[in-house]
């Protein structure tokens, strides 16, 4: 195809277009928009201006548009970015500093960025079998979290006297740091896995259940009333109005929830050890390579932040149509 | 003598709130034909609310009882179909599957699954909103909302009709749309119907007795009017027919004259 590049007409700063610039052949001279490589941020990179084109094109044109919107949107995000990066490469600078410039903590942790996978074996692995670890310990913990959480919550959302007799125990516990469960865990399951996994539990529960029973004592008279009038039974009760009405708050709680449990197990994993991020990140201490520590901070913000976000979607889809209360 | 189809007989109610006893109603008795629409009107605070709870079942009254087509009230149920005030739709649900949960219950024995479909359609057209059946509440608008919650209750089947402020809430232009949808379904299905309202000319437009009460505490039913007024009653042709603004004056005589609120007499 002959489409020809016509970047002199518009690019007027003449930055170089990065290979990867959306060269879509446009007829006549259509409007400018950003390719989705902005990337280098801060730079005005008006995308090319190009003749020939087809009849197909529409869609990508529409597609590229959204694509133009999405940059512009990410644009702040990443001029921060960049400004956060300049400054600590700046202040790391010398060779006195205690800490390496992000020049040097990529350099250094290089062959662990582009190869997650190796597997040399026992606790010499990539970051991704580490993270791997760390997640399914969470995810395990986090499971029964939900499951004991709900329960417990609608226990006492339920009954005026558990609530009662449970309410001020749970207020009590729940201010109890992750890690002092730990050495008791410890005595009580003797094992390393078992012992992160409760911790991770007892983390994440509390949330969950007072979520939970707040949303079930928010439930509407109206909804009872309702309920009563149809003759719903206890469990027809429980799945059409109790649940449905709590979800926006049993969500609430596993948010909380996840990323108390992603908090905990760090912590955890620096003490028990065998594999894991945690213990990543205190092994990478004990044999000083700070670049592979701050590599790793990376992932576990990164990997947080993609567990908040995968239970935020998951609260989108169950509860799609409730309204906010 | 002929025991009425729906029959409040010596209703009292007392709440009980620590030590203090609070006396809401007492020596209620009301006789209620079948296929008759009966309104309660009454200032706020008469305890009309707390009455239509008793007929619905959802109160327990401290003596006397309701009895309906032979049997006692003892519990809420579908035979007495509530229209509440605020609509009281499930907001998870669409339009269709708010009246679909009560049509299942009421009917899941009884009809088939095409059969409840098409029952279910039938009553959100019966209001004027088969178009909004797959709706969420939030996406409707006041009036829609009540609309899809008397469809509920028609969808029921009840033997009675208990409307608490169905229209209270709304603004006059659908409120008034709403009473003409409500006359022409009674025109056509001739339910039992109870409704509770403040609004003295909806009492007047929608009855064919209006049961005036009594202030609380220890409300009572302080005159019943009938209204004579044929039917199909057209609200612009009854604006100036002396039987519509004699009733009216009757109830607002009774509201403001004989019983007015105790920070009206005041003044």
């Amino acid at each position: 195809m002959s489409a020809l590049l016509d970047v002199t007409g518009t690019g007027e700063e003449g930055t170089p277009l990065p290979a990867n610039t959306n060269r879509l052949p446009r007829a006549g001279g259509g409007p400018r928009f950003f390719g989705t490589s902005a990337a280098a941020p801060g730079s005005k990179t008006v995308g090319p201006r190009l003749r020939g084109g087809s009849g197909i094109m529409g869609p990508i044109r529409g597609l590229a548009k959204a694509a133009t919107r999405k940059a512009v949107d990410l644009l702040p995000f990443l001029v921060a970015l960049a400004l956060l990066l300049g400054l600590w490469e700046l202040a790391c600078h010398g060779t006195k500093a205690g800490l390496p410039p992000p020049s040097k903590v990529v350099a250094d942790t290089w062959e662990l960025i582009v190869d997650p996978f190796f597997d040399n074996g026992g606790t010499d692995k990539g970051l991704f079998w580490h993270l791997a670890a760390s997640l399914k310990r969470v995810a395990v913990g986090f499971s029964l979290a939900a499951v004991a959480g709900i329960a417990l919550g609608v226990l006492i959302g339920q009954s005026a006297l558990a609530y009662r007799g449970l309410d001020p125990l749970f207020q009590v516990l729940r201010t109890v740091p992750p890690l002092a469960w730990l050495p008791i865990s410890l005595a009580a399951f003797q094992q390393a896995d078992p012992s992160a996994i409760f911790v991770i539990f007892i983390t994440s529960v509390w949330p969950i259940i007072l979520n939970t029973a707040v949303g079930i004592r928010q439930i509407p008279k109206d909804y009872v009333n309702v309920a009563r009038v149809l003759r719903l039974s206890p469990l027809e009760y429980f799945f059409k109005i109790m649940l449905p009405a709590t979800v926006p708050y049993i969500f609430t709680g596993l948010k909380i929830g996840i990323g108390l449990s992603w908090l905990a197990i760090v912590a955890a994993e620096m003490l028990i050890g065998g594999v894991g991020i945690g213990f990543f990140i205190w092994d990478a201490w004990n044999s000083s390579l700070m670049s592979e520590i701050i590599l790793a901070l990376v992932y576990v913000g990164l990997v947080g932040f993609m567990l908040d976000r995968a239970i935020t979607l998951l609260a989108a889809r169950v509860g799609g149509g409730m309204p906010k209360r | 003598m002929t025991t009425p189809y729906l029959s409040i007989e010596k209703v009292e109610m007392t709440f009980t709130v620590g030590a203090q006893k609070f006396c809401a109603l007492r020596e209620v008795d009301l006789g209620i034909a079948k296929g008759e629409f009966v309104s309660i009107i009454g200032h706020s605070g008469c305890g009309k609310s707390t009455l239509l709870n008793i007929v619905a079942g959802l109160t327990r009254c401290t003596s006397g009882g309701v009895i309906l087509d032979g049997r006692e009230v003892s519990e809420p149920g579908p035979d007495r179909a509530v229209v509440f005030q605020n609509h009281s739709l499930l907001p998870w649900l669409t339009a269709y599957d708010n009246v679909r949960l009560a049509v299942d219950k009421v009917f899941g024995k009884t009809k088939t699954a095409a059969e409840r479909h098409d029952w279910v359609e039938h009553n959100l057209r019966l209001v004027h909103m088969a178009h909004a059946a797959g709706k969420r509440p939030d996406e409707l608008s006041g009036g829609m909302k009540q609309r899809i919650g008397i469809a509920r209750a028609l969808a029921m089947e009840p033997k009675v009709l208990l409307m608490d402020e169905p229209f209270g809430a709304l603004d006059a232009l659908t409120r008034a749309h709403l009473q003409d949808t409500c006359m022409e379904i009674q025109q056509r299905l001739n339910n039992t119907v109870i409704m509770i309202t403040h609004d003295v000319d909806e009492a007047v437009l929608l009855s064919d007795r209006i049961v005036m009460m009594t202030n609380g505490p220890a409300a009572t039913i302080g005159q019943v009017l009938e209204v004579g007024l044929p039917r199909p009653r057209r609200r612009l042709e009854l604006a100036d027919d002396p039987a519509y603004v004699r009733a009216r004056a009757e109830v607002l005589r009774f509201l403001y004259e004989r019983h007015a609120p105790a920070k009206m007499a005041a003044e």
